[in-house]
């Protein structure tokens, strides 16, 4: 047990010190940031939930949003109507939303990449309109407000015992989802490098090959498509309870490119990416549309139109960034350096067989 | 009974006849070469056996069992494993994950066995990876295995794809130009290493291959393809005399 732990490599190490981080960090910050990084975990987890469909079985959702918005009403029904706990309704929406996903998935074997794209794309638009009908059920275009959120004393006791200080519910929230973003992170690690992701990675590298190496094509991308639902339900249930009331302006269309640039700009097809993605795609709107008005070279325009359109010109101006500079997104440029650093210390010598690897971040 | 039985096999892709009625039939533990200059329709009939086409008329039975009414990913679940002419390896990932990507048929755990990480599916795991480090032995690669397979030179990743077939245990072994585009050591050394698949793995192998040192020393039989037609068969030495074969290959040189 020493053994392996003085011999784990250095990235076991930074993961250790990434979950005491965001384990211990929402003490310090106030309740309202606490309440904040809960919402970008949340992103976070739907993210790896896209991150498991595109960058990892190499089909593309324009519209993630509509599970989110799918999984939350779960949620909120069972609560509100239902009065089950809400804590015990997450996993179940989960689930429901990952079952909603594979039957959506059946169908969309029989697309091609750009009619893929475009039907998840009407699904993210329709979603809306389509919660609005059933008024009993959703509350129609008022929404459902959830019961206020109540801390179990346990853990008011133990956040006290350890901090001296009384837990909000932003911080009760925060850590529910970190719990959720914990596992969710850990099952999609392991999925990735066994049996069945290595399945579907083998699909995104070349569908002839894996079908002609036994794996079953359509299974697998429809099984994809649930696993991936099943997260951004999950996501969608947290949103729920993190802002405790939902409408369908809660799921616009912009919520499913706002998912797809944190996939992409965190790295596909790695962990930790979407981790960065979820942080980036919550607080770059929030924080550019405080900063660029400060700029005074920046000209009146142009200050004018971010603030006004707000976060998808920052989108889109750092998707075009990265485009340029990290088309393997945040993640692929911290490999690449990491890379070039050990290869400088390792000496020329080893240069030669010291393949590094052009798209380092597959696992 | 032969093992793979081809039997009238027609296929076309708008106006051209890529395969016009073939017949023939490999017996088990055979070597049999598949040759004919480019276009003659090779490729399209590996393609039709391992279920990438459809065949226009005919069938394919291999061990009596019809394979063209098997989905794509069933045929290897029979016994038949290929290579392909330009390498279909999985570009983003590494040698040993590519092999054991091979050994998919031989392993059953499903997504929830592999992401909640259960010990029986551990297990598997880690008899697979070694089942394909075995293999990636046997082929020399052993030292590759941690590798990104796209950074390898092209004839080490032919030897890649050639693990991957391996490991599934096949029955019979579809081979594509297995010497296409690699340097001369190169051809000896996989010449050499398909012999020791057919004598220490006894697996039957079909196999493609324009250099003929190569397939007449290694094949038991030969079938010529011309043109997507049938024009010759018998041990190496009758078909290298064969007026239809010096025609075929003169007519395309
Ligand atoms: N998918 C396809 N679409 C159209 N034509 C094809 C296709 N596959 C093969 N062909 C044609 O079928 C003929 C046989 O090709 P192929 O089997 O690749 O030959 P070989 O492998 O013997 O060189 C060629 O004329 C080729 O152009
Ligand atoms: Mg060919």
């Amino acid at each position: 047990m020493l053994q392996r732990i003085r011999t784990a490599p250095p990235r076991y190490w930074l993961v250790v010190v990434v979950v005491l981080f965001f384990a211990g960090f929402p003490t310090v910050i106030s309740s309202f940031q606490a309440g904040q990084w809960a919402l970008a975990l949340i992103l976070a987890i739907a993210i790896m939930g896209l991150n498991i469909l595109v960058g990892y079985s190499g089909q593309l959702s324009l519209g993630h949003g509509a599970f989110m918005a799918f999984g939350a009403y779960a949620s909120a029904i069972l609560a509100h109507r239902y009065k089950m706990d809400y804590l015990v309704t997450i996993p179940i929406a989960g689930l429901l939303t990952g079952m909603v996903g594979f039957l959506f998935g059946v169908p969309a074997l029989r697309l091609s990449a750009l009619y893929l794209a475009l039907a998840t794309f009407a699904l993210a638009v329709v979603m809306p309109s389509l919660i609005k009908r059933p008024v009993g059920l959703t509350g129609g275009v008022q929404g459902i407000s959830l019961p206020p959120v109540v801390v179990p004393q346990l853990a008011k006791d133990g956040f006290t015992m350890l901090t001296g200080s009384a837990m909000t519910s932003d911080q009760w929230v925060y850590y529910v989802t970190f719990a959720y973003a914990l596992v969710l992170f850990w099952l999609a690690w392991n999925l990735v490098r066994h049996r069945a992701g290595r399945a579907m990675r083998a699909i995104r590298d070349g569908e002839v090959a894996a079908a002609a190496s036994g794996i079953n094509i359509s299974g697998y991308k429809t099984l994809a498509f649930g696993i991936s639902a099943l997260y951004a339900g999950i996501a969608g249930s947290l949103l729920g309870l993190a802002t405790g009331y939902i409408s369908p302006d809660t799921f616009p269309v912009s919520l499913s490119i706002q998912l797809l640039v944190g996939a992409v700009v965190g790295g596909l097809a790695s962990i930790p990416g979407p981790l960065l993605g979820g942080i980036f795609a919550y607080f770059l709107p929030i924080e550019s549309n405080q900063w660029v008005p400060t700029q005074t070279w920046i000209p009146s325009q142009i200050v004018a139109t971010v603030v006004k359109a707000g976060p998808a010109v920052t989108y889109g101006v750092v998707l075009i960034l990265l485009m340029i500079f990290a088309p393997n997104g945040i993640v692929g440029l911290a490999t690449a350096g990491y890379n070039r650093l050990r290869r400088r210390l390792r000496g020329a010598a080893d240069r030669e067989s010291g393949h590094i690897p052009p798209d380092p971040q597959t696992v | 009974m032969a093992l793979l039985e081809v039997r009238e096999l027609a296929v076309s892709f708008g106006g051209v006849v890529a395969l016009d009625h073939v017949s023939f039939s490999v017996e088990a533990d055979q070597v049999v070469g598949l040759i004919g200059p480019n276009g003659a329709g090779k490729t399209t009939l590996f393609n039709i056996i391992t279920r990438v086409y459809k065949p226009g008329a005919g069938a394919v039975l291999f061990d009596g069992t019809p394979v063209t009414r098997l989905a794509p990913h069933e045929v290897i679940r029979h016994g038949v494993a290929r290579t392909f002419q330009n390498l279909a390896l999985f570009r983003s990932m590494t040698v040993l994950d590519n092999v054991m990507v091979g050994d998919h048929i031989r392993t059953r755990s499903g997504w929830l066995a592999s992401s909640v990480p259960m010990p029986a599916a551990m297990n598997a795991e880690s008899a697979s990876r070694k089942r394909a480090l075995e293999v990636l032995d046997f082929v020399g690669l052993a030292a590759r295995a941690s590798h990104p397979v796209a950074t390898l030179p092209f004839g080490t990743q032919k030897r890649v794809e050639l693990a991957r077939a391996l490991v599934s245990k096949p029955r019979l072994l579809l081979l594509d130009e297995p010497a296409g585009g690699i340097s001369h050591e190169e051809v000896d050394g996989m010449s050499r290493l398909l012999r020791r698949v057919h004598t220490e793995l006894g697996v039957t192998m079909l196999l493609v291959e324009h250099h003929m040192g190569f397939v007449m020393g290694i094949s038991d039989r030969v079938v010529v393809l011309d043109f997507g037609k049938k024009i010759a068969e018998g041990n190496p030495s009758e078909v290298q005399r064969n007026p239809a074969v010096i025609e075929a290959y003169l007519g395309a040189a």
